[in-house]
């Protein structure tokens, strides 16, 4: 759980990181803080995992990775859990999931995404978690991304 | 689109986590990449503006601090799809949105500072686009990390 002032912190932070020598001291005074209670604070958003991590985000089309495949797969309920976590040890899976089916629209329980500069390099991937699945896949689908229509990341109200 | 050298491709792969939280952060972070403090923050700048970025910051996990974080879909008729997208992304719940090849043609996650906000957002889409949108809430989560080198 966070308090006011982490929320401040993260209102202040969610659209990005001040690009200024002292990013910390400018956030403090923008808070009317000091730059260590602000530095303190980061520091133990982190531990708590509420922040994930710090760094850059890029854009996968701009860095190469122009085929971005979302894998998903209809295993049965009692099997999803062991094959997933298999399936989540993948080097190349950068998520996966179990989600709930939305029938008779969508029978598919796991999530994974591959990534890669071609569709056949995202279908060879997708093949080796089919063959990992084996009999216990009853469908599956590759849903191609075709375009970033928004992606700025968490919003919280000021 | 942006040519990436070297120093733009160290940024990409050695800065993707593990910025410094410290008095002069990118000074310290120019170190390790052999480069100056002011070099670093014009880089991040121009790859911002270039969008080879789409952030430079801290990244949040908001069910860590008691919200929540659902990955949703609807079908939106393509003579409507703009119209659609400018909905969707008018709110500011939704923190990304793709445009995706299947009868469900829009992906967005909805990210809320409560667990009610999904739901107040779910009815919000569904009024203003007229369309059913389904949740697909994570039940369980396998493997997180997305940390992807350039490839160009």
């Amino acid at each position: 759980m966070i308090d006011d002032l982490d929320r401040a912190l993260i209102v202040a932070t969610q659209g990005g990181l001040p690009l200024v020598p002292r990013p910390y001291q400018l956030i403090a005074e923008q808070l009317g803080l000091s730059a260590d209670e602000v530095m303190r604070r980061f520091k133990a958003l982190l531990e708590t995992g509420i922040i994930r991590r710090i760094g850059v985000v890029p854009n996968h089309y701009a860095i190469g990775w122009t085929a971005n495949g979302m894998t998903v797969w209809d295993v049965a309920d009692d099997k999803v859990d062991a094959l997933g976590e298999r399936i989540g040890q993948l080097d190349f899976v950068t998520h996966c999931y179990r989600r709930p089916r939305a029938l008779p629209a969508w029978p598919y329980n796991l999530f994974a995404m591959v990534h890669g500069a071609s569709r056949e390099e995202c279908t060879a991937k997708a093949d080796e978690i089919r063959a990992l699945l084996g009999a216990d896949c009853r469908a599956s689908d590759i849903i191609y991304s075709t375009k970033i229509l928004k992606k700025t990341g968490l919003r919280l109200g000021s | 689109m942006r040519e990436l050298d070297a120093v733009d491709r160290k940024i990409l792969s050695r800065l993707q986590g593990e910025f410094p939280i410290s008095e002069r952060p990118y000074a310290e972070a120019a170190e390790q990449l052999g480069i100056s403090e002011k070099a670093l923050l014009q880089r991040i700048e121009a790859l911002l503006a270039d969008k080879v970025l789409t952030r430079f910051g801290p990244m949040f996990q908001v069910e860590r601090m008691g919200g929540a974080f659902v990955l949703a879909a609807l079908a939106a008729p393509e003579a409507r799809y703009e119209e659609v997208t400018a909905l969707v992304n008018a709110l500011p719940q939704v923190a990304h949105n793709y445009r995706r090849e299947h009868a469900l043609n829009m992906w967005f996650v909805i990210a809320t500072e409560t667990q009610a906000g999904i739901a107040e957002a779910i009815a919000r889409l569904e009024a203003d686009t007229g369309l059913p949108v389904y949740a697909f809430p994570k039940e369980r989560e396998y493997f997180v990390e997305m940390k992807l080198e350039a490839r160009r």
